[in-house]
């Protein structure tokens, strides 16, 4: 099951737009692919696998240095605290994604179309500043104190953390679960209500069950999207495992720890890629049946007040508060005399890396999702497989691979911006695959094979045939890489050359540094300069 | 290109294909004269589109050897990719390019100096003149058929393979094309082999019927042989309606229970009898053995089902006038039968 909600913030996020690999393929024996394509095929996935393959045989290779740090105290307390804030945010975010999807599509709130476009909105603002905002908002400094002259303590540490990420991060769920409600058959509920069960009764013993695997899946997305998640858990000073690689590899000449807890992320991340993997191959289980529409469940008047309360808060918490927060700051700083202004510097960074991104990915998913559409076999669902995989690991351990690989094979190129571009390209690469192989399932093989019989070759017929006939996928998907790419934090840390800046990075290090107007201008920015690209891609969806 | 007058357009021998456990291809075999129209008949799933498929070189068989034009384009060791393989192929959905103009589609696989030229040339052949600038998508199916029909002659292939070409039309439409694709075809001089599982469509397009069952050819001939003399009695119930009534075989006549037949050179013994219904004429008689018992009117003929004594039931074709009713009785003559020895 695939959510196609064409945003998610800070840049990472294997929902959006991707499907899953492709089981073991069919045996039908066609031509093999020519070896240009297998070449193409296989660079376009080698700047992160090298590294990251180069990344475990360091750690690995110096087995006494990894395992004094592996069984180090403090790196369980590090596992510990991922942990805790992991649970939390997946409990949370379970908890409300499915609340949230049962009143929009299953009762009769009043405004049911407008809460659904509502209550995934925050999507559309990166962790880092729903964080930024938090912050911003909190402590002796903040808007609240400011506002009201109480005394607000400040909201950080896990609490903060916790808060930034659960609202995050819940919007996966309510889109997969409000998926799989639409495609849940009616009548069993209303089989169950007529054999007298209370609606309570009906919603535990019927509609959740059934929606467990989509549940799970959801679960374990969150998890995987909070353990990567590294600018909320940094703004907050929450040591994770991602802040704690940060800080080890910005603080530290001896980069072997930074090696290590990379290492280990990158294991924990890989089991939960393969549990969630499976979940949602069984969440397919109810997919593709066509269901009546649901019948509205009517609700009491306090019933409809407090769930009215419920999105509200939901809303306002996760996009009203924050704008307000991130203008107001930008009102107070300029009133001052606060440099509050926009920094070009940093908004031509975004859209030069960001569009640079989207066109090399958009060139690197042709070869790859004709070998997995076209060629089916072993080797081309491994293929799928890697570029799947480099999406979903956590962003800042794919980087510090890619910084250890530069700085020792790659010389003058390390910290260049050919490094961040093929970085970016790659590591997105499977959101332009994404719906590039949704476009080239619709072309019927026998236009190219017509093509091949009229005189052209492989080469011609791709050139003259598939990729026109998929451009509207491979445009869409690069779309969305340029979206992804201009909230992408982490890894522009690591691998920037020096004098150049994104938003993204502005951002977080004026917050880093508690100048939150100067963040919150940079912040504002963003958001506008993303809104452009997602209206009309939102927009176009539909119609294609 | 080594082509001579003498090669047959197309020569497969022993093809084997396999997917998986199932066998696409057993040792098929087919020889396409030059200028021929050929149609490749068989039910569902015989392997008859792989043979296809195999001969346009778009699936490679396991083994055989496949020549076009008496050059060998498949054998060991060989494998021409389908682009110089100089095969035009007509796909069940036509497979046009959808971003194409009429005009684009069809001058695709020409030469740019030929291609004005030759684009307004086929494009008369096939009566869509003046339609150079439409979209496929703005085409009626038999426009789009036509289409597709153009751009596989435009750059005057040595054959012209057809997969189905007829199972997206409706019955008016699809009789219309079909002869107009025989006319097309013959007025470009082109060599064609038709895949379908309609033997009435068979029977009625090809010079040559090449029916297919279980991967391999068994019988080649022209629609009258194929029709009138089957191989064998699946080949006769595939071709048409027919029944088989068994008998023994001695001193040059079959006996069964509906009469003697001549055995026709088939040994003695066991044997089965093929007749087809309208090889059955019923004449009325006051005392025939015969009853008819229902009817079904078809308007161009109707066809009669008979009773007999021993409660067997035999269908006869007879023309459109009524002059048998159900309840009358009738003498049964048969005309025409075909003999094969039982296995």
């Amino acid at each position: 099951m695939t959510v196609t909600a064409p945003w998610e913030p800070e840049g990472r996020g294997p929902v959006v737009g991707v499907t899953e690999p492709a089981r073991p393929p069919s045996e039908r024996t066609g031509r093999s692919a020519p070896w240009w394509l297998w070449v193409a095929g296989v660079v376009v996935v080698l700047p992160l696998v090298l590294p990251l393959v180069s990344l475990f045989g360091r750690v690995l290779g110096s087995s006494g240095a990894a395992a004094d740090i592996l069984f180090d105290a403090r790196t369980a307390e590090l596992a510990l605290r991922s942990m805790v804030l992991t649970v939390l945010v997946s409990a949370t975010a379970v908890g409300v994604g499915v609340a949230a999807a049962w009143l929009v599509t299953s009762t009769d709130i009043p405004g049911r179309k407008t809460w659904g476009v509502l209550a995934p909105l925050p999507l559309v603002i990166p962790s880092y500043v729903l964080a930024l905002a938090f912050l911003a908002a909190s402590g002796p400094r903040g808007t609240l104190a400011t506002l009201t002259g109480w005394d607000v303590p400040v909201l950080n540490g896990l609490p903060g953390a916790w808060l930034a990420l659960a609202l995050s991060t819940y919007p996966f769920v309510y889109l997969m679960v409000m998926a799989a409600l639409r495609r849940l058959d009616p009548a069993l509920e209303d089989a169950a209500r007529g054999l007298g069960a209370s609606r309570w009764r009906v919603f535990w013993t019927v509609t959740i069950p059934q929606l467990r695997p989509a549940i799970g899946a959801g679960a374990l997305l969150v998890a995987l999207y909070t353990l990567s998640d590294f600018g909320a858990v940094s703004l907050m000073r929450f040591a994770a495992f991602t802040s704690a690689i940060y800080a080890q590899y910005a603080g530290r000449i001896d980069r072997t720890p930074a090696a290590v807890l990379s290492v280990l992320l990158i294991v924990i991340a890989l089991v939960i890629i393969w549990a969630e993997g499976r979940t949602r191959g069984r969440a397919v289980y109810f997919s593709n049946r066509p269901a009546r529409a649901r019948t509205a469940q009517a609700l009491s008047t306090w019933e409809r007040v407090f769930a009215l309360g419920f999105l509200g808060t939901l809303v306002t918490l996760g996009v009203v508060i924050p704008v307000i927060v991130l203008v107001g700051w930008v009102w107070r700083g300029a009133s001052v005399g606060e440099k509050v202004s926009i920094d070009w510097g940093a908004v031509g960074g975004s859209l030069l890396g960001s569009s640079l991104a989207a066109l090399l990915a958009m060139a690197a998913a042709i070869p790859v999702v004709v070998l997995m559409v076209r060629y089916q076999s072993r080797a081309s669902a491994w293929l799928e497989r890697a570029v799947f995989v480099t999406f979903s690991l956590p962003h800042i351990t794919v980087a510090l691979a890619v910084v250890f690989f530069a700085v020792r094979y790659l010389g003058p190129l390390y910290q260049s911006l050919t490094v961040l571009v093929v970085v970016y390209a790659s590591i997105f690469l499977a959101q332009a695959t994404g719906s590039a192989k949704a476009s080239l399932l619709q072309v019927d093989p026998s236009v190219e094979e017509a093509s091949r019989s009229l005189g052209k070759g492989p080469l011609q017929t791709l050139r003259s045939v598939t990729v026109p006939l998929i451009r509207p996928g491979l445009l869409a998907g690069g779309a969305l890489v340029f979206l992804t790419t201009m909230k992408e934090l982490p890894a522009t840390l690591l691998l920037r050359p020096t004098g150049f800046d994104t938003l993204a990075v502005r951002i977080w290090s004026a917050a880093d540094e508690l100048f939150y107007a100067r963040a919150a201008a940079s912040a504002l920015v963003l958001l506008v300069l993303s809104a452009v690209p997602l209206y009309f891609l939102v927009l176009k969806e539909p119609s294609r | 290109m080594s082509k001579t007058n003498t090669d047959p357009a197309i020569e497969c021998r022993g093809l084997y294909e396999t997917y998986g456990d199932s066998v696409a291809l057993d040792d098929f075999d087919l020889v396409v004269e030059d200028g021929a129209i050929v149609s490749l008949l068989g039910p569902s799933g015989c392997g008859k589109t792989s043979a296809l498929r195999a001969i346009a070189g778009f699936e490679p068989p396991d083994a055989g050897t496949v020549a076009i034009g008496g050059r060998t384009v498949f054998a060991d060791g060989v494998d021409v990719p389908p682009e110089k393989r100089r095969v035009g192929m007509v796909f069940q959905e036509y497979a046009l390019f959808p971003h194409m103009t009429v005009a684009e589609n069809v001058g695709y696989g020409v030469t740019e100096e030929d291609r004005a030229a030759r684009v307004a040339e086929i494009l008369e052949l096939v009566g869509l003149t003046g339609m150079d600038d439409r979209l496929p998508s703005e085409l009626s199916g038999g426009e789009q058929q036509r289409v597709a029909l153009a751009r596989a002659l435009a750059p005057r292939p040595d054959v012209v393979l057809l997969d189905e070409p007829f199972s997206n039309l409706d019955a008016p439409q699809r009789d219309r094309m079909r002869r107009e694709v025989r006319r097309i075809l013959r007025d470009a001089g082109a060599t064609a082999v038709f895949v379908t599982h309609d033997q009435a469509e068979a029977l009625a397009i090809a010079d040559t019927v090449a029916v297919m069952r279980d991967g391999h050819v068994v019988q080649v001939g022209s629609p009258l042989e194929v029709y009138q003399s089957p191989a064998d009695p699946w080949v006769a119930s595939f071709l048409g309606e027919s029944i088989t009534i068994d008998g023994v075989a001695a001193d040059g006549s079959v006996k069964t229970e509906l009469g003697s037949f001549p055995a026709g050179g088939t040994a003695d013994g066991p044997a089965q009898v093929v007749i087809r219904p309208e090889w059955i004429t019923p004449t009325p008689a006051p005392d025939g053995e015969g009853v008819v018992i229902d009817r079904e009117y078809y308007g161009h003929d109707q066809m009669l089902l008979v009773e007999l004594p021993d409660g067997q039931r035999v269908q006869a074709r007879v023309g459109p006038r009524p002059a048998i009713e159900p309840g009358d009785r009738v003498d049964l003559v048969f005309e025409d039968a075909v003999v094969f020895p039982s296995d």
